[in-house]
């Protein structure tokens, strides 16, 4: 019994892993692999983000029959937030037909998959997160770190504690805490913090909290015997909600606190409800129901039962913000569409370009249905961001009001902070920047 | 000097909660010999159990006074505790009796994998909330000595009392009732014990049971500080150190060596923390520990590790 | 009848203390190595290579290290993944700061790296024993994971802490293609099992096992108990680091701390008490039926799923394979102890008595 069991179980081991390898012959639908998190410490923030893109991939389907009649497939494989399974979902979905670009929804993933994708010719979006360099399109031809990333978000946040303390040179003397996800999503922002620690004389201490962020009592009790005048905190997933807890616990008051823009959505503050009343985070899109695309969403896939997540989670922060990523991602395969060919199916190269000259304005944005979440953005060969706006909204208890107008990062600072990264990153890689004439492939 | 008391009760109380969690190790470890290596699955699970049971039963029963459901919520997870309890010695444990430590090791392994992905498939991965009426305000006290006071988590406060309580029931469990002789006797030799007549099958349930219990309550106390999700399992990491330092067999070992490493990883994480840039206090647990073992190896209260040549 | 050993014999002590005495064993281990270097990169796909066939062979290179401490010499160790930290991070040193480092050298100073680590955490093995022990090692994960991410030198200055390399060369041919990556790491894994099944068969081999099985005892016959433990701790780190190198170069190509986290020491752990505790081939085993087990439930489920009319949401399918590898875990040691290894051998003695029952 025992080596026959044992036999059947290896042979069936082996067919599953052939199984991996057959491929779907032709590519007549654009295919979006979808790395998201739905297990493990992340899973819920990482949730409604993935749902959000999801949705939003039914609802051109099912609302538009598709980009310019090219049907849109998808297939979700869970990364657990951890590096190597990113990389083997990437691996596996890389090479299906019509594969469009990879939104690997994790810092650390970012990094691993930032040479594969020169190689294998896939654009890397990274809305919000990721490399900050990047946004040098010159340097960095297949990232694209749409719509902020972290210098730019640390950088609108002191400019929002100066405008609030009457001008960023009230800032001088004051003591600002950035407690930090010890990884690299968490260090990214410190560069930009000490240049402008710098400039405006403010101290800047820096407390790090081992990941997850389960345990942060030694953090808080830190915070509160050196009584920072603001706290910024740059979590992600269970660490935010333990941050504001342990700031209830230790007394720190929570309106001093800003949060970065993964550190200011339902699942950080709902869980402790008036605890967080008060707290501060950036906000790169509005939320709730009231937008037309949610609206189509609630109508053209939650209406007929094929909605992916639970319909009171349609228009949070996260959700949001997924819609936006993959709004941005079908707006990419049109406008590369315009280009190459109405109606066929684009590949990654194709793509690349798309993403490289996204021209979103208000119309267009209001033609989709976005019209109040996001502010207008272009891309262009030198700038891979386009759009380096956000808000800051404030949390009463129950939800997020906006609580500032829109703040864009001072270019004047980025620029040379930004080229001089990805001058040191060529360097490193021993590789060129871009020609110009390399801008209209 | 204000804030070093802070730090230091600071300290105190979350050793407690350590030692709550490192109980469930030494608990099983005590009785029937194995690495309970699923303990922080078990704490996930229970916790799980219990939140989802609190959100549930009002919608299914109707009832909707607070401790009433919490008490109920508590009661129904602390029953479905004791079926894992039944089910892992029955499929289990029956199975593997006098292996090797090693094998019981990897045993308790597999029943963390399988507990993490059962409870997350029947109760779901989001955060949820365990409310048990905690405060969640701090106490200021001795503010005639100090100015400002000398900060206190009330919360922490309460749950160290209901750790000490447990403990002091576990000792007496262990020392003055029969069964907790015949768990004695199974933790030192079980083919001894079973030639004596005592039914290891029945011990193990009990002790498991127990252990589920235990594991119940540190999921309640921390899932109400933390929230219920999925970390909640990795808190037995820091654990660990608790009842290597206090010793594997000993129940008053979990309890100083809670103590010993709160109040250890909280001072070096803010006096030592800052001029290494912080982060330090998970290793430094860990060295500490290690510096007690290498003066007594067997933990401060643990059984003398006795080879026969 | 076809494993019978009848008439093969010996006439010369080379002969017979050969790894493989037996005639068929010879054959079979040489038709399993063209298979693996010729027959395999012939038909594998790019997929295979990248997702399984490569990460296999790293990590049944780092359980074959972990094998020789907590196999052979009986110290359980739950510090690999600082090992292997170690390892990546002391390669990439001596990789990106001295130009013109061929990768073989950065990737054995790396091991050299890892193998003072643990050599110098290796110390309190030789006061603290079982599984305090393991959870003194602990403290080497821990520390390591701090040490990458606070200190910059490690990680040449890059502001957030994570490293990366590329174009990878072996003796002036370029490391670009599945398959040479494949080659590469195939070549070092039978070299290092070569090493380590010589090593366990000679006298250092055999101090460890006396430790292993009664330390005491072993001190009495006259075995050094430091010389034999820190041993076994430099050699298996020096592997291990060699597979953290791997891991990070060559698979992942760039890599952060968390790469190198508790989970993976774990992971390691587990490989080889499940694959068999003191056995080369057991290393194989577990590094197969770990790394391998939780992707093939990953395609396995939708697809039986798909049988019975329903397509699960990859939650569930993320549960489902979580439930089903405990259920496999706890399985295999209820079916045998001492691990598939010990099944593999098993096996082996039936054949050698196929047709007839004894």
């Amino acid at each position: 019994m025992k080596p026959r069991s044992l036999v059947l179980a290896a042979l069936a081991l082996l067919s599953a892993t052939t199984l991996t390898t057959s491929a779907w012959a032709q590519a007549k639908e654009q295919f979006f692999p979808l790395l998201s998190y739905r297990t493990g410490p992340y899973a819920p923030n990482g949730v409604p983000w993935a749902n959000g893109k999801q949705d939003y991939i039914k609802l051109i389907n099912a609302r538009d029959g598709g980009i310019n009649g090219v049907k849109l497939s998808f297939e979700e494989c869970e990364t657990g937030y951890a590096t190597d399974r990113g990389v083997e979902c990437y691996e596996r979905l890389k090479s299906r037909p019509g594969v469009t670009l990879i939104d690997p929804q994790a810092t650390g993933i970012t990094f691993a998959l930032t040479e594969k994708v020169t190689a294998d010719k896939i654009p890397l979006i990274t809305l919000g997160y990721g490399l900050s360099v990047a946004q040098d399109g010159m340097a960095f031809k297949w990232n694209f770190p749409l719509m902020g990333s972290y210098w730019t978000g640390a950088d609108i946040l002191i400019q929002h504690i100066g405008k609030k303390e009457g001008g960023l040179d009230k800032l001088k003397g004051k003591k600002i805490a950035l407690v930090y996800h010890d990884s690299p999503f968490g260090k990214e922002p410190i560069p930009l913090l000490q240049e402008r620690a710098r400039m405006h004389g403010f101290e800047l201490q820096m407390i790090p909290v081992t990941a997850p962020g389960v345990e942060q009592k030694a953090a808080w009790l830190q915070v509160r015997q050196s009584r920072p005048d603001f706290v910024l905190l740059w979590g992600w997933g269970v660490m935010n909600a333990t941050a504001l807890k342990e700031a209830q616990a230790t007394g720190y008051p929570r309106d001093k606190m800003y949060g970065v823009w993964w550190a200011g959505a339902e699942p950080d503050v709902k869980d402790v409800g008036e605890g967080a009343k008060g707290y501060n985070a950036l906000a790169l899109n509005t939320s709730g129901q009231q937008p037309k695309v949610v609206q189509d969403i609630l109508k053209h896939v939650h209406d007929k039962g094929q909605g992916t997540g639970p319909r009171e989670e349609v228009g949070s922060v996260l959700y949001t913000r997924g819609l936006i990523i993959q709004m941005l991602s079908v707006e990419a395969v049109r406008r590369a569409q315009e280009r190459f060919g109405k109606g066929k199916v684009m590949t990654g190269e194709q793509v690349r370009w798309g993403l490289e000259n996204l021209a979103l304005d208000q119309k267009r944005l209001d033609a989709l249905g976005f019209s109040g979440v996001m502010r207008p953005l272009a891309t262009s060969c030198a700038d891979h961001m386009g759009s380096t706006w956000a808000r800051v909204h404030t949390w009463d208890g129950a939800k997020w009001n906006f609580s500032s107008d829109f703040i864009e990062a001072d270019e004047q600072i980025l620029k040379p902070m930004v080229r001089a990264g990805a001058d040191k990153y060529l360097a490193d890689k021993k590789m060129t920047r871009r020609t110009p004439a390399d801008c209209q492939s | 000097m204000a804030f070093f008391l802070e730090t230091l009760f600071g300290g105190l109380m979350a050793g407690m909660l350590y030692s709550l969690v490192g109980l469930g190790f030494v608990l099983i470890f005590k009785a029937s010999g194995v690495f309970n290596f699923a303990q922080g699955a078990m704490v996930l699970f229970a916790a799980l159990a219990m939140a989802r049971f609190a959100e549930w039963l009002p919608a299914l029963t109707g009832l909707h006074n607070g401790a009433l459901v919490a008490l109920l919520a508590f009661a129904l997870a602390a029953v479905l505790m004791g079926a894992v309890a039944w089910l892992v010695e029955r499929l289990v444990l029956r199975h593997l009796v006098n292996q090797e430590g090693a094998t019981l090791l990897m045993a308790t392994l597999g029943i963390a994998y399988f507990l993490e992905g059962l409870g997350q498939a029947l109760f779901g991965n989001d955060i949820y909330k365990i409310d048990i009426g905690m405060p969640k305000e701090p106490i200021f006290v001795l503010d005639s000595v100090f100015p400002g006071g000398v900060l206190i988590n009330k919360e922490d406060l309460y749950a160290a009392l209901i750790a000490a309580l447990l403990v002091a029931a576990l000792s007496l469990f262990f020392q003055k009732t029969s069964t907790g002789r015949a768990l004695r006797a199974v933790a030192d030799d079980h083919q001894a014990a079973q030639s004596i007549g005592i039914p290891l099958n029945r011990i193990w349930v009990i002790v498991w049971c127990v252990a589920g219990v235990v594991a119940l309550v540190a999921g309640m106390i921390w899932g109400s500080k933390l929230g219920v999700q999925f970390s909640l399992a990795t808190v037995a990491l820091r654990a660990l150190p608790v009842v290597i330092l206090g010793g594997l067999t000993s129940v008053p070992g979990a309890i100083l060596g809670g103590l010993i490493i709160g109040v250890g990883e909280k001072l070096s994480e803010v006096f030592l923390g800052p001029y290494v840039g912080g982060g330090i206090e998970i290793w430094f647990a860990y060295v500490l520990a290690l510096g007690f073992l290498l003066v007594r190896p067997q933990g401060l209260f643990g059984e003398k590790i006795i080879d026969r040549v | 009848m076809f494993y019978r050993e009848n008439g093969q014999f010996k006439t010369s002590y080379r002969a017979d203390q050969q790894i493989f005495p037996i005639r068929q064993d010879r054959i079979a281990i040489a038709l399993l190595l063209v298979l693996a270097f010729a027959v395999v990169p012939l038909l594998a796909s790019d997929y295979l290579f990248r997702a399984i066939l490569i990460p296999f062979l790293i990590i049944a290179l780092a359980a074959l290290g972990v094998n020789v401490l907590v196999g052979y010499c009986g110290q359980i160790s739950l510090g690999s993944g600082a090992f292997m930290a170690v390892g990546a991070y002391g390669a990439y040193n001596f990789f990106v700061r001295i130009p013109g480092m061929p990768l073989i050298t950065a990737l054995i100073l790396g091991g050299v790296c890892a193998m003072l680590f643990g050599m110098l955490f290796g110390l309190p093995s030789l006061r603290v024993k079982g599984l305090y022990l393991a959870v003194a090692t602990l403290a080497a994960q821990f520390f390591s994971d701090w040490m990458f991410l606070r200190i910059k030198w490690f990680t040449n200055d890059s502001p957030s802490g994570s490293v990366s390399v590329n174009s990878l060369q072996v003796l002036g041919l370029p490391l670009e293609g599945a398959a040479s990556k494949y080659w590469f790491c195939l070549s070092i894994l039978v070299l290092m099992a070569l090493l380590v099944k010589n090593l366990v068969r000679g006298a250092i081999g055999r101090e460890w096992m006396a430790i292993r099985d009664m330390d005491v005892a072993a001190a009495v016959i006259g075995i050094r108990p430091m010389y034999a433990k820190l041993s076994a701790f430099a050699v298996s780190s020096f592997i291990i680091g060699i597979a953290g190198g791997l891991w990070g170069f060559v698979y992942l190509g760039a890599w952060e701390p968390a790469a190198f986290s508790v989970d993976q020491s774990f992971r390691l752990l587990f490989m080889v008490i499940i694959g068999g505790l003191g056995s080369v081939m057991g290393s194989f085993f577990g590094a197969a039926f770990i790394v391998v087990l939780p992707i093939a439930l990953n395609q396995l489920l939708p697809w039986v799923g798909g049988w019975f009319g329903f397509a699960p949401s990859t939650t569930v399918v993320s549960h489902t394979e979580l439930m089903v590898f405990g259920a496999l875990i706890v399985w295999f040691l209820v079916v045998e102890p001492h691990g598939l290894a010990k099944l593999w051998s098993i096996g082996k003695q039936k054949m050698r008595l196929w047709p007839f029952p004894h």
